[in-house]
């Protein structure tokens, strides 16, 4: 085990890299020039522009650049934004928001979608089943954006006038949790849509299994025969998508945000959009793929557990 | 076992009776491959038919705007600001925006980058990483161990944010956002292949042919790509869906399409602000990107389940 984790560490570290200059690579050799971004319409002061240059090695050959903010990255330094603000900071403050919402999205898709699936994987091909199909394949089609703006509405307007004011319609820190509530449930939707429909499948070709029709043989109730045989089994592929799943809501989380005013990464990327910053946006997709890297590597992990059969030596 | 298949096999059962029928049922058993059986399944199966007919829908109008409108939204009396914001009638289907421009010329000449990026996108993807998922499977070795660890650094990068990287600072068309869709989409296509093409390597009919004398680049083209790119079309089908969604989110960013271009991405954020005040102006190209994107994953969805031998 401990050797394992050892190798996929190591593992790691070139896809990494790759990714790092990759980011680097489209954002600096491709985009466009930070410093006339700084200066907006007006053309930039030749003066303060070469000296811009000069500190933040601009005009040095791009391998140059990357090495330097490669051993910068290595010692905790993500480097600073052209006007003075250190990009770990930025990062740091926005980071908590985007990680709470993306752990209340994460549960929700994983207990309901996983509830919903099982419930349509026992019931196949009734009426149950039909809508569970139905309804997954209209979410999936309906992008967030239009979600989350007809959710807002009903759920934070109108519901709200009725008397129930469960789903502010926009974020704020004091409602605490309940603000995370409905922008975690839209950044969900389409993964629980996908869980969902893996469980189904999951599930239904699992009770297929000689294992299972012996468990029933046995005489085991029929819900020890489904959570304790069959499911844990069928959880292998649902425990990989939602892995993978967790990065793609951090990094999702930017339209949610952009809907309920949440000042997480989201409106973080899109202010260094705007700006042309650069090594912001460079930072924040260096961590996702960090975030990437490291759930993946505990679904690994998670295989052991779910299924015996699988060993790491 | 399904409600699908227990309808299906009388109505193609009919269908195999008529006049033609004979001839046609006789010249599919002698193919009996797994398309054809997978055609004769999709025939009868309505979650196919509505797709396909409103997959047809989209390109006839996206290739003819001029049909389905007579006015163009890029003329210069297009709108009148008299009519800002008006609601649905008679005459204006889908009334007008905050401009005072008709929604409904707008939502279906918008049809038109939507399905260019989708189009552009998925062909890019499905050349490139279905090349490259041929050579690294069929090859292996070290040709397989670069190529594999290339696509495992670009699966790490989320594809929004990756796309929204790349197209800051960039001009926005069609065309650019298709490239860096591309760009950021074709490993996955590449690992579908790749693992397919694996799957068949070893196959008797491999075998056979090799000992019949054929050639590598014969084997390849004529017997394992046919066998193997099931599964790439029904993916490539099903993500065109979501590459239309993802130039719809680029768009609606900010990013995207830009203006004096017109896209459902476009017009839906152009509308936010004013969602709560005339819901109209968001819903109505946010209904046509839904059906777009729902009619490909339609079809996507009932291609899998026809060509799943396990669903039989």
């Amino acid at each position: 085990m401990g050797r394992y984790l050892i190798r996929r560490l190591i593992q790691a570290i070139p896809v990494l890299l790759g990714a790092t200059f990759l980011i680097y690579f489209l954002t600096f050799a491709l985009g466009g020039d930070p410093v006339q971004a700084l200066a907006g319409e007006k053309k930039a002061d030749p003066l303060v522009a070469a000296m811009l240059r000069e500190k933040y090695h601009l005009d040095d050959p791009f391998l140059v650049q990357y090495w330097n903010y490669l051993t910068g990255v290595l010692q905790g330094n993500l480097g600073e934004t052209l006007n003075g603000r250190q990009v770990l900071d930025l990062i740091t403050e926005a980071f908590p928001y985007t990680v709470n919402l993306a752990i209340v999205a994460f549960a929700i898709e994983a207990l309901v979608g996983v509830t919903a699936g099982i419930m349509a994987a026992l019931r196949r091909g009734k009426f149950l089943d039909q809508l569970v199909l139905l309804s997954t394949l209209l979410v999936i089609s309906i992008p967030v954006f239009v979600t989350g703006f007809v959710l807002q509405l009903l759920l934070g307007v109108e519901l709200k006038e009725l008397g129930f004011d469960f789903f502010p319609v926009s974020f704020n820190e004091s409602d605490g949790f309940k603000a995370y509530l409905l922008p975690g449930f839209i950044l969900a939707s389409t993964s629980l849509a996908y869980v969902t429909r893996l469980t189904r499948t999951s599930l239904m070709e699992t009770m297929r299994a000689d294992y299972v029709r012996t468990a029933v043989a046995k005489g085991l109730p029929r819900r020890r025969v489904v959570v304790n045989h069959a499911l844990r089994n069928a959880l292998i592929p649902i425990v990989t998508f939602l892995g993978a799943d967790l990065g793609s809501l951090m990094g999702g989380a930017v339209i949610t945000e952009n809907i309920f005013n949440i000042n997480g990464i989201g409106g973080l990327i899109a202010q260094a959009i705007r700006l042309d910053q650069g090594t912001v946006l460079v930072g924040v997709v260096t961590l996702l793929v960090l975030v990437y890297l490291l759930a993946n590597l505990i679904v690994d992990l998670l295989y052991a557990v779910l299924d015996p059969r699988i060993r790491y030596a | 076992m399904t409600d699908t298949q227990t309808a299906g096999a009388p109505s193609t059962g009919t269908a195999a009776s008529g006049p033609a029928g004979g001839k046609k049922d006789e010249k599919q058993e002698r193919i009996a491959s797994l398309w054809s059986d997978a055609w004769r399944d999709l025939r009868s199966n309505p979650i196919f038919l509505i797709g396909a007919f409103l997959v047809f829908c989209m390109l006839v109008l996206s290739a003819v705007p001029g049909w389905f409108t007579s006015g163009t939204p890029f003329a210069a009396n297009a709108c009148t600001l008299q009519n800002s914001l008006k609601p649905p009638t008679g005459e204006n289907w889908f009334g007008f925006d905050v401009q005072g421009c008709d929604i409904y010329t707008r939502t279906i000449w918008a049809a038109r980058n939507s399905v260019i990026v989708g189009v552009v996108t998925t062909t890019l993807v499905l050349t490139v990483g279905g090349a490259l998922g041929l050579l690294a499977g069929w090859l292996g070795g070290i040709m397989d161990s670069i190529l594999s660890r290339i696509t495992e650094i670009f699966f790490a990068i989320p594809l929004l944010l990756g796309g929204m990287l790349i197209m800051s600072g960039r001009e926005g068309n069609a065309w650019t956002v298709s490239a860096v869709l591309a760009t950021l989409g074709w490993p996955q296509i590449f690992r579908i292949m790749r693992s397919s093409v694996l799957q068949h390597k070893n196959n008797d009919y491999v075998v056979a042919a090799r000992a019949l004398g054929a050639s590598t680049v014969r084997i390849t083209l004529r017997h394992i790509l046919p066998n193997a790119i099931a599964p790439v079309i029904v993916v490539g089908a099903i993500s065109l869906g979501v590459y239309i969604g993802a130039e719809a989110a680029l768009s609606y960013l900010g990013i995207g399409v830009q203006p004096p271009e017109i896209s459902w991405g476009l017009m839906i954020s152009d509308a936010k602000d004013r969602f709560l005040q005339a819901p109209h102006v968001l819903l109505f190209p946010a209904a046509a990107l839904s059906i777009t994107v729902l009619a490909f994953i339609m079809v996507g969805d009932a291609v899998r389940d026809a060509l799943d031998p396990k669903l039989r």
